[in-house]
């Protein structure tokens, strides 16, 4: 059976085939190729794809199903249903010396398969103070059934809330304590000498930038310019708010995380390269693209890997069939998981090519380079021979070389982390927002990220990851919600009704870096899908909370709609 | 979802239009530009066995000025664009209140395709342009195989979606008399995101006296609000009251909005949302209109 699905992840779902529909696991391709936006929404299990596949099983002829836009907002999984009490104490200096969250989440009528549907609230009770030194924190979580439609994990999963309400209440207690909310965070934020650090919820960090982050974001934004401008400005009855987020992100989990529960749900990647006769490299590798740029990622990893131009690298992925078995792309995984595989498979077939150009040039590999796809001498990069000439004795005149020389030319990996649980990124955002408190609108001024996930790749696809989580998040906090009836009826289920950002409402966001690599890999890439999602809704709150501060409102409730906000303000 | 499959027909002439009209009745639609009706097919909203094309009626096109018994009249064909108002000098110098509602209908590439004719038959209580028409005074020309009947526009909006044009009618023009002397374009709306529906939205003309907060004659209608857009007469009524004083008359119109409006709940906005919305951009748009007068005078 071959299934052509819009999925992240073609391998879970060839395992998900085989065994509910009795087919062995070899006869079943899954065909996933540049899918889109999936944001993890494409990582579940739907009832309408299981049920075409089983109809192709039982009629035995092909079978399409195309879902439409309100079908889609009533089957694919919804996400961020909580309603949590929260509470922090703080000493006079504003230091946190406890934490209490409850958090009730609705998932729907089932949890989701296979990945469950209590990650997220997992993920919120576990995050919550992540940031902060602070070592009392007790969290409850509650997941209730509701009619309607099935919650689960989706981008930056947990997080948004998790840093909603941690940041909120840091806002809230510098208010209590007099004190900046800068100033506040840099009293609270895990030191630079505490890692690695075991959070009293059980995460692991090997090492955070928080401070870093924290400078590097006060400048970009000009803070102290920013609270001059809003003093300035409130005297002429514009209330101008700025917020700032502070956030931690998981990436690339390990082996443990869905094995303790029995899913086969593979946390490794694994990447097959070869040299072609032509010198150009195939690197087929589990991680798939959804519009990320994971293909170029990878091309330009193998690229360096190996010392090839990369327009001499074609990367294939998306289909069961044509590349290895592996976790593909989730959780900020695929840059750090997959990049690494790719890195040492490409790594793998480096040393080849130079044992056969050693032999082919009488010389020691270790004197041998390849850069530019032409073998060089280390010393001086003189040239000696190209890959693709290379690649034409091993294919067509193997007969040439010494005897017993069998030319190798390709190279198989596979990666899976063992060091660690999970990798960690972190990073700071502020938002500069206005508010129009006659009728509760809200207009963006600018975004401020200064973010870390370690080695950077490929810089331009860092900074739109980021940018695009932003505008994710700011959707939520601005724009986004399913509304239901009391009946459990879905009232906007078209892209008119339910609102996503658009470009026209979105502030200039400014991207900054630090780096630190994690040492638990050679890449030292953490991932950094996610992180702009992560802090960028608490980050607008807290500014519309800082706008309304002198006029005695406070929102605590997102989206912050104009309804919500004229209600804060008594206005209606 | 996709569109049912129906059956297309592309009318050469007007004649040919009211002709297919008259045969296809209550199955055929007229399609112009389409950016209302081809949503509403691809929802399964609307499914008509028949659509007639009248992009092609050079007789719908155009804007010109007429004199119609001695006073000037903006003619505006039913197939223009909003692009094309936009554009127009003649409706810069003649209906600016057109040239100031259109930069907020929807987004470019609608107002390069979406026509005019189409905004005021479709008749959306949350559109634009009835709205203007309505506060311009606007007469609308429905033509039918026997004749061509003109009605005014506070008698063509009868509810939502419906107007006064009958089975077998198109609508070919909207016509309205050049602004006068003296008076003035005001339009706000508030929308979630740039292009989208407005919760609320105000058009207005009037005649603002020098240095007060009193007109001579004014026209504020609201659109979002109801089924139809609303002639604020209540408010209308104050801000042409010269025995209320100056300094209370726009918060006194604003108040009388609850007699004007009754605006219903949906999930964007409460009823009580929408009214507040709306007396804050009767200030809002007042204020303008008076200090564009304001301004002006200073000026001479």
């Amino acid at each position: 059976m071959t299934v052509h699905q819009s999925t992240q992840t073609p391998y879970q779902m060839q395992d998900v085939y085989a065994r509910h529909l009795g087919i062995p696991e070899a006869n079943i391709r899954v065909v996933a190729k540049d899918v889109g936006g999936s944001f993890g929404m494409k990582l579940h299990v739907y009832g309408d794809e299981m049920t075409t596949a089983a109809m192709a099983v039982m009629l035995r002829r092909p079978v399409k199903y195309v879902a439409d836009r309100l079908e889609s907002f009533l089957s694919d999984i919804h996400a961020r249903s909580h309603r949590v009490r929260a509470r922090m104490a703080v000493a006079a200096d504003g230091t946190i010396t406890a934490m209490e969250v409850d958090d009730v989440t609705g998932i729907g009528p089932f949890s989701a398969f296979p990945r469950t549907s209590a990650v997220e609230g997992n993920q919120v009770v576990r995050l919550m103070g992540g940031p902060y030194a602070n070592r009392n924190y007790r969290g409850a979580l509650k997941v209730v059934f509701q009619n309607k439609v099935m919650m689960s994990q989706y981008r930056a999963v947990g997080h948004p809330i998790a840093c909603a309400v941690t940041e909120a209440l840091v806002d809230r207690a510098a208010e209590a304590c007099g004190l900046d909310p800068i100033e506040i965070r840099r009293r609270n934020l895990l030191t630079d000498e505490a890692y690695p650090y075991k959070s009293p919820t059980g995460y692991v960090f090997e090492r955070l930038s928080h401070h870093q982050c924290l400078a590097g974001l006060e400048r970009a934004c000009d803070y102290a310019g920013l609270r001059k401008d809003q003093m300035e400005a409130r005297k002429r009855g514009i209330y101008r708010g700025i917020g700032i987020a502070a956030f931690i992100e998981i990436t690339s989990p390990g082996p443990a995380f869905y094995g303790v529960g029995g899913a086969h749900i593979t946390a490794q990647d694994g990447c097959v390269m070869h040299v072609d006769p032509s010198g150009s490299v195939r690197c087929q590798v589990s991680v798939t693209e959804q519009g990320q740029g994971t293909e170029a990622i990878m091309a330009q990893i193998a690229a360096s890997a190996i010392g090839v131009p990369i327009e001499r690298v074609r990367v294939i992925s998306g289909d069961t069939e044509t590349a290895p078995y592996g976790g593909s792309t989730w959780a900020s995984r695929g840059a750090s998981i997959g990049g690494e595989t790719v890195l040492i498979t490409g790594r793998a077939l480096r040393d080849q090519l130079l044992a056969l150009a050693a032999v082919i040039l009488q010389e020691q590999p270790s004197a041998l380079d390849i850069a530019d796809g032409v073998v060089v001498d280390v010393g001086g990069g003189r040239e000696r021979i190209t890959i693709a000439e290379l690649a034409r004795i091993a294919y067509y005149r193997p007969d040439t070389l010494p005897p017993g020389v069998q030319p190798q030319m390709t190279a198989s990996r596979n990666h899976v982390p063992r060091g660690q649980a999970f990798a960690f990124t972190n990073g700071m955002q502020a938002s500069h927002l206005e508010v129009d408190v006659e009728t509760g609108f809200v207009r963006l001024l600018g975004h401020w990220v200064v973010e870390d996930c370690g080695r950077i790749i490929n810089p331009m696809l860092v900074d739109e990851q980021v940018r695009g989580g932003v505008v994710q998040g700011i959707g939520a906090a601005l724009f986004e919600e399913c509304i239901y009836s009391a009946e459990g009826q879905l009232l906007n289920g078209t892209m008119a009704d339910y609102l996503v950002p658009m470009a026209s409402e979105m502030p200039d966001i400014y991207v900054g870096h630090v780096s630190t690599p994690t040492l638990h890999s050679e890449l030292g890439a953490k991932g950094a899908g996610e992180a702009g999602t992560a802090g960028s809704s608490a980050a607008v709150l807290n500014a519309v909370n800082d706008a309304l501060r002198p006029l005695g409102a406070r929102l605590s409730e997102i989206p912050m709609t104009p309804e919500r906000i004229l209600k804060a303000l008594k206005k209606i | 979802m996709k569109a049912r499959d129906c059956r297309y027909e592309r009318a050469r002439s007007l004649q040919e239009a009211l002709d297919l009209l008259h045969r296809h009745g209550a199955d055929a639609r007229l399609i112009a530009g389409g950016q209302s009706l081809v949503p509403a097919l691809n929802l399964r909203m609307a499914a008509p066995d028949m659509l007639i094309d009248i992009g092609a009626l050079d007789e719908l096109r155009g804007i010109r000025l007429a004199d119609a018994g001695g006073a000037k009249r903006l003619r505006i064909g039913a197939m223009v664009t909003h692009a094309e108002i936009a554009r127009s000098r003649d409706v810069a110098l003649y209906a600016p209140l057109l040239s100031l509602a259109v930069k907020h209908v929807a987004h470019a590439a609608i107002r390069n395709r979406g026509t005019f004719g189409g905004s005021i038959a479709h008749a959306d209580p949350s559109a634009e342009f009835p709205a203007c028409a309505l506060a311009l005074g606007a007469r609308m020309h429905i033509a039918s195989r026997a004749e061509t009947r003109v009605v005014a526009a506070e008698d063509f909006f009868r509810g939502l979606h419906e107007t006064a044009i009958l089975p077998g009618e198109i609508l070919i023009a909207v016509d309205m008399a050049s602004i006068e002397e003296g008076f003035r374009p005001g339009f706000a709306e508030l929308a979630r995101r740039s292009g989208d529906y407005a919760l609320v939205g105000l058009a207005l003309q009037g005649k603002p006296l020098r240095g007060r907060t009193l007109f001579e004659a004014v026209a504020p209608v609201f659109f979002s609000v109801g089924d139809r857009p609303i002639f604020a007469r209540a408010a209308a009524q104050i801000l042409m009251d010269a025995s209320v004083a100056d300094d209370t008359r726009i918060r006194l119109a604003q108040a009388a909005l609850t007699d004007d409006l009754n605006p219903p709940s949906d999930p964007q906005a409460s009823s009580a949302t929408r009214l507040h919305l709306a007396r804050v951009l009767l200030g809002r748009v007042v204020a303008e209109v008076l200090e564009m007068g304001a301004g002006e005078s200073r000026d001479a």
